[in-house]
């Protein structure tokens, strides 16, 4: 057959073609696999990948083998380093090539690697014998589908799919769809913004996308949105953002204001200057208020809140103050009158060309049409054969359309999926797609930047890339996936064998076609709507898709699904949130279950009462309640979909109480910092008063070759979480559990603790892994020496020394040791052992853990050193959490070496140690937060 | 001495005093090897036998010394030279730190020392001895006192003996076979 | 020829007690006595007890000690508190047999038998706590410096390693003494029994004491030195017992005034343990000719004593907290009044401090009744006070971020219940096979007092 060519892995699978992945089966394709990365056989080889040879990002401390390809998420591509140990894809780098990354990556693309390694992973095609019930499918072949297909009724063609920015997917669809008379092609894109796209429309007159250059802004208002955490491009602009910043303080200027009015707390309001929690319908008054001196004829509804008037009245001063150089950002919960409103008052304002340009958006689709459509269609009866690739509209999608009962009109349903999931349960066929490390392919970044994907490892199970599926449906000569990309970039390219050949393997090697990115585009002068001037319900409902598991398409990932809520710090859950006045007025406490209703459609779910989220209005969270996720998401929380109206964010809501009660597992009970000076903060350009000297009863143990430490900046620290994850993903760190996790026993070697902020409802984060304290109290009391300091300034734990007394526990002022109460590290899926890290003791029960300053990173560095004689330079060592830090908030290096990074930061006049007056010493220090004097 | 003759000449008494008694005769008589037996330390009669000071208290105080002093240089050995680590930036012979274990092996040491001791000089454990299977002897260990005459004393001569003892006026006088 | 004694009678022996009397007395309880309802009663249900307790150990062996509620921050949880209760409670009975004897306290005599026996059985029970508590319970010999293959040896400065010398040394040397106090009375049951596997078997136990003078002058001088060696241990013991606290830098448990007033709780806890024993006891075989109320009078009095001992340092404790001026000394001590855990701490000064009060009035302290409910209160409350310390200090210690509460799961209170059921089964079963009075000591009480 011409699928990619038969790899030992793929073969392997191929000779029990029923489904259903056995540990044998596991360990042979893992050698398999092993065997390729090694051996220079069949994908990924070094013929055709092109490893990323020399990686500035992870230098001597690096991995063997990194592959430079794209995570994709909602369509666009973020450009990561996949990097592999004896074959096997362990940990996912940012692409520092890449315009979406430049080195970082956001907890997504951490967990994504466990998501390759899902065991619950579709492994094999399967087919739904007619009349059977939904999910009642049988293992079955890709041969026996291709001869279902060509026998399959014609016309009547229907195609489903994300968004989808790939120039090699939509070429094959583009040819799929032309081979087929009255063929149709649906996106349906859940977690976009729809009132955005038609906020342009309405401005411009045309589809245009804004990226944001928060670098260059002096002023930055979010209006109901987060910039530092929503879009393709939050990483990039919160590092666009971070290093601005730095730069400013550095240069003693003041840093860019940051004002926020949102509706739930949000990673920029926490980081604004100014915030301010409000209704989505008061949002939009106060930005007709604020717009006024620019966009008169929006109107100026009266003021009513004093404290709104206030943050107004600063809001103008800070715009006014910075002209130009500001931009105002829109989000979701805005109508498309005030996106267009925004769009005007950015361009009034001149900002346009400098903080912010507009481009056609990457992900346009003017062809095709909607999801609402094809259900039309499918009541219409005239859907023959429905494709529904990469998308899974039988649980994302508004209630009000009814997919899951419409989907079975089509006369054959195939669908294409990672997972099993609920849609696939409907379909007559299913077909198993290869992950993003395993293929071939393409797709474009926020800014248009196109980027590549390259497989590094081959397929695991019998699976095809999307490309190579379409080529497959398209009857196309070309079957093997980097053919197929090769030859849509030679017609996009036009280039010379020779040429191409170049820039094929520079593109590749890369992960980015070079200078790919969208020009900006020149737009007429915005017009603005009046905005709907009707009075908000008394409640409204507000629909977000979950933090962690992204609309519920991660929902079977137990890193996102454990890792705390960055304000909430709850796991393994999906509460209704709502603002304190408005769970006072009707009488309810967290925990507390109430029954949801909108336009008739129920729905009972837990209450949270956020006192930072806006009054008068709850947020329902998309992306629990997965009935079809796998052993991990499945029955996780509640779905809010059925509830989604289907045109808008927002919905009258009526709230009914019930007498049931929920438990909640978060990882952090109390949020005040007790008067305790642990999050410090000073106003811009002041300087901490120096720490006391403090005595020590004993000469201190010199670290004469090196002496590692770690500095965190508060100041840019923006709380996404990331490093949590890519330390978990880093040190085979196991997923406890809801349960366990309600019990305190969450796993996470870095936590980021989160505390009340100024009066306006600001938060600060505060990341907290090992102190590495020089006299470690730890060390002192246990009884084994299980813990104890190395030449370096390491404070290790020897895991197979320890016997579990957890005295150091106790003794750890900053509580950061972990313990295996049970026997946590997971024992019975096979292919969760393939990610995890060789050179990582994976503990079981019973141990002590705790951060490791990434031992095993700087012993690759030593090594390395030693073998290639030249000697370790300053960048060498990075631990995951500081590869992963979008605001590169996280330094660790070398004490004894004077240029250092961190010996910069600790020379700083913000420097401090957390509970400095234990005098523990602790190698790993903060800088203090700057915030504008109130 | 001949395999007949008997291991010694018992008498049996109601009280401690007569017991006393009997024993001072005994030694001014010049027996040096005459035991007495009684159900508890009789006050006085140990001296009447003619025995002074134990030799426990010596033992004890050397287990003690050797407990102690063994003690802390296992400490200091392991932790010096054959164990160093940088613990807490505490420095390798953290003499304070050692001091608790010191003193506890050192009461450790004392208190086997005393205990072994005074089985040894007792010449303890001895479960056959000829006086046990004297007459009314299991009274000795309720509430009666006896004084043993041992046919191997120098001055033991059986009639001169028989004598001595009835003279102190026992309650019975008995033959102990050997 | 002079008569045989016989005691004329004084507050620690009634009159009218001769060698014989109280010889035949004592045995007779374990040779010839056959044994009532209630003890038979008692036994099975104490075995049962025991036998749920081994079995939940396999669980716990099995599974691991994720089992209990114990969490991060709260890492220790009642294992720790149990242990150091036990320990508490056995240090009454050395106390009273070294410490008294020393003092020349006569009424020590006919209660420092089965006050050993308590504390050797207390100790047992508290020695299982850290091996049971650990994560890896197959490596608890990790502790013990043993030369092996990678030469790695105990950490000396760890606390842990010191509780691992103090608790078996004061098993071992009160072991010894009780042993060696005991021997005479074995040689007497050796006599006394009549069937031959119990001579044989208490005569092997004997070692063949024949109650020679120069034997009775070796032993009292080792008796008499290991009361001087016990001495100074049993106030080591629980001092550096508190150690495994007072060294950590814990608000709660970083205090100089550990030790001592580790010690005092101590004796508190187990005097109380005492009466808790000696008057069932004293009922259960119409001992009160032995056991008199002064015993009980004097008991008491010593409770009440270190009972002030224990208020004197919860007092101090809280003082220092303001004083020292330390903001998270000061948060620990007003969430002790006013935290999640206050209804425990308040019971717990109700049960050390106020109850105790009662025993001013010297009509409580010679009310067996009184006397016992009393000595249950105190047990509760110093159990309290070892909950208090190692659970309410730990769940909220430095980082507000990382505060959060235990609550004990069923495994807990299985784990307490099951040690006291097993140390109550030991004591049951010593009652019968040992002599619970030194007999050979009453012996001389009658010679002294007639």
């Amino acid at each position: 057959m011409t699928a990619p060519t038969p790899t030992s892995t793929t073969a392997v699978l191929r000779l029990h073609p029923h489904a259903g992945i056995t540990r044998r089966r596991l360990l042979s394709a893992m050698a398999a696999s092993m065997a390729l990365a090694n051996g220079a056989c069949s994908p990924p080889s070094r013929r055709e990948a092109h490893p990323w040879a020399n990686l500035p990002e992870a230098g001597a401390g690096a991995l063997p083998l990194y592959y430079a390809t794209s995570f994709v998420r909602g369509g666009y591509a973020h450009g990561v380093l996949v990097g592999t140990q004896e074959g096997r894809p362990i940990k996912v780098e940012g692409n520092p090539a890449h315009p979406a990354s430049l080195g970082a990556t956001d907890a997504y693309a951490q967990a994504s690697v466990l998501q390759l390694w899902d065991p619950d992973r579709s492994a094999v095609a399967r087919r739904r014998a007619a009349g059977a019930p939904p999910g009642a499918s049988t293992a079955s072949s890709w041969a026996e589908f291709e001869q279902a297909w060509r026998a399959r009724p014609r016309g009547g063609l229907h195609v489903l799919t994300g968004p989808l920015t790939s120039p090699t997917e939509r070429a094959l669809l583009a040819a799929l769809l032309a081979r087929e008379p009255g063929a149709r092609w649906h996106v349906h894109a859940p977690g976009a913004d729809a009132a955005a796209a038609e906020g342009t429309r309405i401005a411009f007159g045309r589809d245009a996308r804004p990226i944001w250059h928060l670098d260059r802004a002096r002023c930055v208002l979010a209006l109901g949105a987060d910039p530092f955490a929503e879009g393709p491009g939050a990483v990039r602009q919160a590092m666009d953002w971070a290093r601005a910043r730095s730069a400013a303080r550095d240069a003693g200027a003041l840093p860019a204001a940051l004002l926020a009015a949102e509706v739930a707390p949000g990673l920029f309001g926490a980081r604004a200057d100014r915030r301010v929690a409000l209704a989505p319908a008061r949002i939009e008054q106060a930005l007709r208020r604020i717009a006024a001196p620019w966009v008169p004829e929006a109107g100026t509804p009266p003021a009513t809140d004093p404290a709104v008037a206030d943050f107004e009245r600063r809001t103008l001063a800070a715009l006014h103050g910075a002209g130009a150089d500001s931009v105002v950002i829109a989000g979701p919960d805005l109508s498309r009158e005030a996106h267009a409103l925004v769009l005007a008052l950015n361009q009034r304002l001149g900002a346009v060309g400098r903080g912010v340009d507009f481009i056609p958006p990457p992900d346009a689709a003017p062809d095709a049409g909607t999801l609402a459509e094809l259900v039309d269609a499918l009541h219409a009866g005239t859907v023959v054969t429905l494709l529904v690739l990469g998308a899974n509209p039988a649980f994302e999608s508004p209630g009000a359309l009814e997919v899951a009962s419409a989907l079975p009109r089509a006369r054959l349903l195939v669908h294409a999926g990672l997972h099993v999931d609920e849609t696939a349960a409907l379909a007559d066929w299913h077909l198993p797609l290869s992950h993003a490390y395993e293929q071939w392919g393409d797709a474009l970044a926020h800014d248009g930047t196109a980027s590549l994907q390259q497989p590094a490892i081959a397929p695991l199970y019998d699976t095809r890339s999307t490309s190579e599926l379409l080529a497959l449906l398209a009857d196309d000569p070309q079957r093997d996936g980097r053919g197929l990309v090769r030859r849509q970039w030679q017609r996009r390219t036009r280039l010379g064998a020779a040429a191409f050949e170049g820039f094929w393997q520079e593109s590749v090697r890369s992960g980015v076609i070079a200078n790919s990115a969208f020009p900006a585009l020149a737009l007429p002068a915005a017009r603005v709507a009046p905005l709907p001037a009707s009075a908000p319900p008394p409640l409204v409902a507000r629909f977000a898709s979950d933090p962690a598991t992204h609309g519920g398409e991660y929902a079977n990932n137990g890193w996102l699904q454990e890792l705390p809520r960055p304000f909430s710090k709850h796991t393994w859950d999906t509460p209704l949130l709502m603002g304190p006045r408005t769970a006072r007025r009707l009488g309810l406490g967290t925990g507390d279950v109430v029954q949801a209703e909108v336009f008739g459609r129920a729905l009972r779910a837990p209450v949270w009462v956020e006192p930072l989220h806006a009054e008068d209005v709850f947020t329902l969270p998309l992306g629990g309640g997965r009935r079809a996720a796998g052993h991990v998401g499945d029955g996780v929380g509640v779905d809010a979909w059925p509830l989604r109206p289907v045109d808008a964010a927002l919905a009258p809501l009526a709230i009914t109480r019930t007498d049931a009660r929920h438990a909640f597992a978060t990882t952090q009970k109390g949020f005040s910092q007790e008067g305790r000076e642990l999050v410090r903060t000073l106003p811009p350009g002041a300087a901490l008063a120096a720490e006391p000297a403090r005595a020590a009863l004993y000469p201190p143990f010199a670290s004469p070759v090196h002496a590692w430490a770690m500095s965190i900046d508060l100041d840019t620290c923006i709380g996404c979480n990331a490093c949590t994850i890519a330390c978990q993903a880093e040190n085979n760190i196991p997923v406890v559990g809801r349960d366990e996790v309600e019990r305190g026993r969450a796993m996470h070697w870095i936590r980021v603790d989160r505390y009340e902020g100024t009066a306006d409802g600001g938060s600060r984060f505060q990341p907290v892994p090992c102190m590495h304290c020089e006299e470690a109290p730890c060390e002192l009391v246990c009884p084994v020496g299980a813990t104890v300091h190395d030449s370096e300034g390491l404070n290790v734990q020897v895991y197979n020394r320890c016997i579990g007394t957890r005295f150091c526990s106790n003794n750890c002022p900053y509580k950061v040791r972990r313990f295996n109460f049970l026997q946590f590290s997971d024992k019975t899926h096979e292919t969760l052992a393939a990610q995890r890290n060789p050179d990582v003791t994976v503990r079981d029960r019973g141990v002590m853990e705790k951060c490791s300053y990434c031992v095993q990173r700087v012993a690759r560095a030593r090594q390395h050193a030693e073998r290639t004689g030249v000697a370790l330079v300053d960048g060498d060592v990075v631990t995951a959490c500081q590869g992963a830090c979008p605001t590169r908030a996280i330094r660790f290096g070398d004490l004894n070496d004077p240029g250092s990074d961190v010996v910069h930061a600790k020379a700083s006049p913000r420097h401090y140690a957390l509970l400095g007056e234990l005098n523990t010493r602790p190698r790993t220090t903060y800088l203090a937060r700057v915030e504008a004097k109130e | 001495m001949t395999g007949d003759s008997p291991w010694g000449l018992m008498a049996e008494y109601a009280s401690a005093e007569d017991l006393v008694g009997a024993a001072r005769a005994a030694r001014e008589a010049g027996f040096r090897d005459a035991e007495a037996y009684a159900p508890f330390p009789v006050e006085g009669l140990p001296e009447a036998l003619g025995f002074h000071g134990s030799k426990v208290p010596v033992v004890t105080f050397l287990g003690g010394l050797a407990g102690g002093v063994g003690g802390y240089l296992m400490q200091w050995y392991t932790a010096v030279v054959s164990f160093p680590e940088e613990v807490g930036a505490r420095p390798l012979h953290s003499w304070p730190m050692f001091v608790p274990v010191t003193f506890e092996l050192a009461v450790l040491g004392a208190a086997l020392a005393a205990f072994v001791g005074v089985l040894a000089m007792n010449r303890l454990p001895r479960l056959a001895h000829p006086i046990f299977d004297a007459l009314d002897f299991e009274l000795a260990t309720r509430n009666r006192f006896f004084l043993c005459l041992r046919t191997d004393d120098p001055a033991f001569e059986p009639a001169r003996a028989a004598a001595l003892l009835d003279a102190t006026h026992p309650l019975r006088r008995v033959e102990v076979a050997r | 020829m002079s008569r045989p004694a016989v005691s004329h009678g004084s507050d620690v022996l009634r009159p009218g007690w001769g060698y014989a009397d109280v010889t035949d007395k004592i045995a007779g309880i374990v040779l010839t006595r056959r044994p009532g309802r209630v003890w038979v009663g008692a036994f099975f249900a104490t075995l049962a007890g025991t036998l749920a307790y081994l079995a939940a150990m396999g669980v716990l062996f099995w599974k691991g000690v994720g089992l209990w509620g114990i969490r991060m921050p709260v890492a220790w949880g009642f294992a720790i508190a149990n242990f150091v209760w036990w320990v508490g409670i056995g240090h009454a009975g050395t106390f009273i047999s070294a410490v008294l004897l020393l003092l020349r306290q006569k009424w020590r005599t006919s209660i420092n038998r089965f006050a050993e026996a308590m504390t050797l059985f207390a100790a047992a029970m508290a020695g299982l706590y850290p091996i049971l508590h650990l994560g890896r319970p197959w490596f608890f010999y990790w502790i013990v410096p043993y030369p092996d293959r990678m030469n790695v040896w105990p950490q000396w400065r760890s606390p842990l390693v010191w509780d691992l010398f103090a608790i078996s040394t004061y098993l071992l040397v009160s072991a010894l003494f009780w042993y060696l106090g005991m021997l005479p009375d074995l040689a007497t049951l050796r006599d006394r029994a009549r069937a031959r596997w119990k001579r044989v078997a208490y005569g092997l136990a004997a070692l063949g004491w024949r109650g020679e003078a120069r034997h009775w002058a070796r032993h009292e001088s080792a008796y008499l030195l290991l009361a001087g060696i016990a001495t100074p241990l049993v106030v080591s013991v629980h001092s550096v017992v508190s150690l495994d606290f007072a060294i950590g830098n814990t608000p709660g448990y970083h205090s100089t005034l550990f030790p001592p007033y580790f010690v005092g709780g101590a004796l508190f806890s187990g005097f109380a343990m005492v009466l808790t024993i000696a008057i069932p006891l004293r009922h259960a075989f119409k001992l009160h000719d032995f056991i008199t109320d002064v015993h009980l009078d004097h008991a008491a009095t010593v409770l009440l004593a270190t009972g002030a001992v224990v208020a004197y340092g919860y007092a101090v404790e809280t003082f220092f907290a303001f004083w020292s001026g330390d903001r998270f000394e000061r948060a620990m001590v007003v969430d002790r009044w006013t935290g999640v855990y206050a209804p425990w701490y308040w019971l717990m000064i109700a049960c050390n401090v106020a109850l105790p009060q009662l025993l001013w009035c010297k009509r409580v302290r010679r009310s067996a009744a009184a006397l016992f409910a009393l000595a249950l209160a105190v047990n509760l409350g110093m159990w309290l006070e070892r909950v208090t310390i190692v659970v309410q200090s730990l769940h909220h210690d430095y980082l507000p971020s990382a505060w959060g509460d235990f609550w004990p799961t069923a495994w807990d209170w299985i784990f307490l219940l099951g040690s006291i059921s097993t140390f109550a089964w030991l004591f049951l079963v010593f009652v019968r096979l040992l002599p619970a009075i030194s007999i050979s000591e009453m012996r001389e009480l009658v010679k002294e007092t007639s």
